[in-house]
Parts: structure tokens; C-alpha cells; sequence
């Protein structure tokens, strides 16, 4: 029998039950468009949080005071290890070692600003010129902050864009003067619109020299050091240099973090990916489930098809032309189901795409594959039996049946 | 092939079933030639053995002993795959039941015993064009078998069995399930299939029928009591 005429016999016996095949095909496509769908998800997440932590910028360094404990917690640490402030001068004293290309400062707090008779409240972050080139950030009106010494509290202010609609509205703010806490500022420039980083938006931020900052929130410790290395390459010796120079500055106590990006990407990526095959695993259980319904409804057919089986091999039909025409038959199934989960799996990211922008729920490749080559497995496997129980009819009993 | 050429010669066969402790005896020594060509009628009581015969010349089932020469061709040594291709060259069954595919259209039910035995498509199309009209379903080829009246399924069910020219015609009453005028049509046209050359081997309880037939084979309890040819 050929290949061709075996594939439109089985076609013709599966639409022969429209109710049967429906309710198999519907059984495979949501094991498969479970699998696409939540891998979609989990690759979702992982790029949402590794796309969050590159925006960021690029071949950072990131200090934050105090050290990561490791062994757990020690009441001890409670009386002793009060961690020294991370200071202007430390982020300063960075600047000068080899391979590192800006040192960026930041202070945050929360604070007010207030113009024109309007009040609203702005994460305040105090930082110097160099944080705009360090964190990609973009201007849409006027200029950075001054380029001065990390000492000086120039009373200028860069605000987010959400801010200077809110206070200005279409009036331009280059040149006017807002109060923010308690000092007046001048506007010196307007972010662009829509910068993200790390899961904030930029739209709220004002932001002003560090030494400014320090003398509204009273304090003299920074929250984080930002070191952009000058190559990718030189990245972990930039770590190991930026905690030596600290420790050696802070009486030779190691009392400071120093991340890399690179590192805490990796750790996100490979994370988020483990969790996303897991996942995937759990969504190709309902693959195997659909396998066994889709056995289970062929053992029926084989014994519904008897005498049709008889009469194959009363005109000829050899015991393995039988098996290949119910193999098929559940094939043709499982490939349709498969099919149609892939799609419905795709519509379903689509649509989630739709309701969240934010969030990339692309289907990776693997997993489309892997769902499609899954359903296929399971049809084959699950199929051999119902097929093999067909072949080995008896043509005189299935015949006398009726 | 002449008329007088041997197309079956079986020798001693004895087919016995086993149900539950007892053993059924189906078939005793049966010992029978058939020439191509022949008009047979096998009679005889229910459990008669008459039914195991005809599956036994049909390659369906197998003797427990005993050889059955088919063209000369020792049927016993040969595989289940060889026997089954015999049986799509040389072999056509009609059913009391027919036992057409019911999704399947007359045409595609004809054409099926082509497809099986993987013949090129437009080699069958014609084939099953020729056997449609020959058998007068023109107007009912794209019917369901649930469409047709009781003699046209008949009608598609010799159609099915003859279209890949087959040496030896089995039918196992094949008016069973038919009035008596659509019978007589299905008769005639099985006779005329047999003097176009065919052999045809009728299964029947029936007496009337099985009064046509030249050679009247009459079977009890698993043998061959009479074996009668009518002079023509």
C-alpha cells in the first residue's frame, strides 16, 4: 500500500468520527500548548529580569556597603561589625585605578518637589555627571549635571520626564527653579521618556549632585558605587581592585560588596532557565496524559473497526499494512493536536504580550520542538498498541462479528 | 489458463477448533479438486463445516493438517504476508453482510482491494471507473453504503471483489440478506461472472440456489457427503 493512499485512509477513517477526533485533538493541543505557553512564560521571565539588569549599563561594578555575610547569621556581628560609610571619597578614590573608565555615586531617598504651586512626591537620586553615561540615560531637553567636584552642591536638578509633566506640563523648565525638601534648585535638563532599570522607571526620578543630595537627607554614606570597567575582560580584575582599594581605605577591613553585573546576570539567566525547563517538564506530563487518552480511544476504535479490520485482510490488507494504518491513524492525531497547540500556544503569548508590553512571553524554539517531538513520541508510542492488537485480529472473527 | 486446468487441489485437511475442553472437529479429511472455471455450491446444516471450508480456500484460516495446493502452489509453506498477497491477486470474498466500509464512498469501497495492493492511482481510477459502469452504479458511485439499497451494496460488494481480476470467487451467502428479486439479480450476475471464466464457489443454506450451481457439494458434520456434477 502506498504511503500516500495509507495516509488518506487513515484521514478519512479519523474525520469518518468528528466527535472522536475532535476530543483527541483537543486533549494533545493543550498538553502542547501548555508546554509552549509556560515555557513562554518562564523565557519570559528570565529575559524581563535579565533585560532589567542590563539596562542598567553595561560591565558594571556595583559596590554597596556593608559585607555579605556567608556563614550564616552570628550575634556577634550585632556589637562589632558596624560597617563603615561608603563615602564620596571612597567612590572618588576609584577613579584612579587602572581599567576603570567612571564612578558613578548614588544616593537615594524619597523626597518632594514642589513648583509652581504644585506638589508632587520624586525618588530623589543624588549622583554626579558621570551616572547619565554610566546608566544609558538620555536627555530630552538641556544638559547633564556639571561636571565638578563630588564636594560641590551645585543647586541644579535633572528631572524624570513624568515629573516635568506633572509640574511644567508643555512649558519648557530649562532655567526655572523648583523646590525640592528644602532647597531650590535650577532645572538643567529633562530625562527622555520611558527609561527603565531594574523594575523602576526613570519618569519619577529627580536627580541632583550627590554632595546636594547628602546635605538634604543629612547623611554621609553612599547606597551604591557604581564602577564601569574599561573592557569586558577586565571586569573581575576591576572587582578585586575596587575591594582592595576600599579595604585598604577603610583600615583593611573588607566591610563593603562588590557584585558584577556579569555575574549576577549569569545567576538570573541560569536560574530563571532551570526553573523554565522545569516547567516544561511539568506541561509535558499532560503530553504523556494525552498520549494515553489517545491509546485509550484507539483500543476502542480497533474493537469498534473489527470487522473492518476483517474485511482489510479478506481483501489482501497483510497484518502489518493493519498496524501501519492504525499507527498512522494516531499519528495523524497527535501531529494535528500538536499542531494545533503550537498555535494556541502562540495565540496565548500573544495575548499575554498584549496585556503586559512589559513582559517578552516569547516561545523559545526548544520548547516548540520539544512539545511538537513529545506529542509525536507519545502518539507513536501510545499507538503501537491499539495497532498491534488490530494487526493480529483474527480476519475470520473480526469478519463473523458484527 | 485452459477450463480444464486444476486451480485447487486439497488433500486430507482437517481443521479442528478447540473450545473450551472439547475439540470441535469443523473439517475431516476433506479431500477436494477444483478446476478453473467451476460453478460450486457448498451445502449443508449449520456447524456443517461448510463456513471453514470456504475460509480455508480463502487463505483466511490454516489446516491443522493436510495440503492445499492453490495454482499448484503449496498454500501451507507459505508466510502470512505471502499468503495475504495471494489473497489481493487471486481471491474475491462477497459477504451475507457485505461488509462495505461505511465512511467510504461505492467508488472508494471498489477501489479499495487496489489500494491495498498499492496499484497507482490513475491505474485504479480507471479500473473502478470500468467496474462502476459494468455493475450499473454509475449514478450512486460517490453514494454511502448507507445510501444505497440492499442490492446496490451487493452489487458494490461483487464489484470490490472482482476488480482485481481474481481466479477464484468466494461467496458466503450472498443473498442471505436480500428479497428475492435483488437475490436473483446478484445470482446472475455471479453466474455470468463465472462463465466470463471465473471460478465461483457459493455458500448456501439455500436450496434454490444451491440447485443452480453444475457441481453441488453437500457437507455434515465437518465432510464431504455427496459431491455431485450436473451434465450441462
Amino acid at each position: 500500500m502506498k504511503l500516500f493512499d495509507a495516509l488518506l485512509f487513515s484521514y478519512q477513517a479519523i474525520i469518518g468520527t468528528p466527535v472522536r477526533a475532535f476530543l483527541l485533538i483537543i486533549a494533545m493541543s493543550i498538553g502542547v500548548a501548555a508546554v509552549v505557553l509556560l515555557t513562554a512564560l518562564g523565557d519570559g521571565a528570565r529575559r524581563y529580569v535579565v533585560d532589567e539588569f542590563s539596562s542598567i549599563g553595561t560591565n558594571l561594578v556595583i559596590v554597596f556597603p556593608g559585607r555579605s555575610e556567608t556563614g550564616g547569621f552570628n550575634p556577634a556581628n550585632l556589637v562589632t561589625s558596624t560597617p563603615r560609610d561608603l563615602t564620596v571619597e571612597d567612590a572618588a578614590s576609584l577613579l584612579r585605578l587602572p581599567n576603570v573608565k567612571r564612578v558613578s555615586p548614588i544616593l537615594v531617598g524619597t523626597t518632594e518637589i514642589n513648583a509652581a504651586g504644585k506638589l508632587r512626591e520624586a525618588m530623589l537620586v543624588g549622583t554626579n555627571a558621570d551616572f547619565f553615561a554610566v546608566r544609558h540615560l538620555n536627555l530630552s531637553l538641556g544638559r547633564p549635571l556639571s561636571k565638578s567636584d563630588l564636594n560641590r552642591a551645585n543647586a541644579e536638578v535633572v528631572l524624570g520626564a513624568g515629573i516635568r509633566n506633572d509640574i511644567f506640563g508643555k512649558e519648557n523648565p530649562l532655567g526655572k527653579t523648583v523646590r525640592v525638601g528644602d532647597r531650590k534648585l535650577r532645572v538643567i535638563g529633562v530625562l527622555e521618556e520611558g527609561g527603565r532599570g531594574m523594575g523602576m522607571t526613570t519618569d519619577d526620578l529627580v536627580i541632583l549632585p550627590v554632595a546636594t543630595a547628602q546635605a538634604m537627607l543629612n547623611t554621609n554614606t553612599l547606597f551604591r558605587v557604581l564602577v564601569e570597567s574599561k573592557s569586558r575582560e577586565e571586569i573581575l580584575k576591576v572587582k578585586d581592585r575596587v575591594l582592595q582599594a576600599i579595604a585598604l581605605r577603610h583600615e583593611g577591613e573588607e566591610d563593603v560588596t562588590v557584585i558584577t553585573q556579569d555575574a549576577v546576570l549569569q545567576t538570573f539567566d541560569k536560574i530563571l532557565g532551570v526553573l523554565t525547563l522545569g516547567v516544561a517538564g511539568i506541561a509535558a506530563i499532560s503530553l504523556a496524559v494525552a498520549g494515553i487518552l489517545i491509546m485509550n480511544v484507539m483500543l476502542v476504535s480497533v474493537t469498534q473497526r473489527t470487522s473492518e479490520v476483517g474485511l482489510l485482510k479478506a481483501l489482501g490488507a497483510t497484518a502489518s499494512i493493519v498496524k501501519n494504518l492504525f499507527l498512522i491513524e494516531a499519528l495523524l492525531l497527535s501531529l494535528t493536536g500538536a499542531l494545533v497547540g503550537v498555535g494556541l500556544g502562540y495565540l496565548g503569548a500573544m495575548l499575554l504580550r498584549h496585556l503586559y508590553p512589559a513582559f517578552p512571553a516569547y516561545p523559545p524554539a526548544w520548547a516548540v520542538l520539544a512539545g511538537l517531538s513529545t506529542a509525536l513520541a507519545s502518539g507513536l508510542i501510545f499507538g503501537v498498541m491499539p495497532a498491534r492488537k488490530a494487526a493480529k485480529l483474527d480476519a475470520i472473527e473480526a469478519l463473523t462479528k458484527r | 489458463m485452459t477450463e480444464d486446468q486444476l486451480l485447487i487441489e486439497l488433500n486430507g485437511i482437517n481443521r479442528i477448533f478447540h473450545l473450551g475442553d472439547s475439540e470441535v472437529h469443523a473439517l475431516q479429511d476433506v479431500s477436494l479438486s477444483i478446476k478453473q472455471g467451476e460453478y460450486i455450491s457448498v451445502m449443508g446444516p449449520s456447524g456443517s463445516g461448510k463456513s471453514t471450508l470456504l475460509n480455508l480456500l480463502g487463505l483466511l484460516d490454516q489446516p491443522n493438517s493436510g495440503s492445499y495446493f492453490l495454482d499448484g502452489r503449496d498454500i501451507t509453506t507459505l508466510s502470512l504476508d505471502e499468503q495475504a498477497k495471494l489473497r489481493s491477486e487471486r481471491i474475491g470474498f462477497i459477504f451475507q453482510s457485505f461488509h462495505l466500509v461505511p465512511r467510504l464512498s461505492a467508488a472508494a469501497n471498489i477501489e479499495l482491494p487496489l489500494t491495498l495492493s498499492g496499484i497507482n492511482s490513475a491505474e485504479r481510477a480507471e479500473r473502478v471507473a470500468e467496474a462502476i459502469v459494468n455493475y450499473g452504479l454509475s449514478d450512486r458511485a460517490n453514494h454511502k453504503p448507507n445510501e444505497l439499497s440492499g442490492g446496490q451494496r451487493q452489487r458494490v460488494a461483487i464489484a470490490r471483489a472482482t476488480v482485481t481480476q481474481p481466479a477464484l470467487l468466494l461467496a458466503d451467502e450472498p443473498t442471505g440478506n436480500l428479497d428475492r428479486v435483488t437475490g436473483d439479480e446478484v445470482v446472475n450476475l455471479l453466474e455470468k461472472l463465472n462463465k466470463q471464466g471465473m471460478t465461483l464457489i457459493v455458500v448456501t443454506h439455500d436450496q434454490v440456489l444451491g440447485a443452480r450451481a453444475k457441481r453441488q457439494i453437500k457437507m455434515v458434520d465437518g465432510a464431504i457427503v455427496s459431491d455431485i456434477s450436473k451434465e450441462s
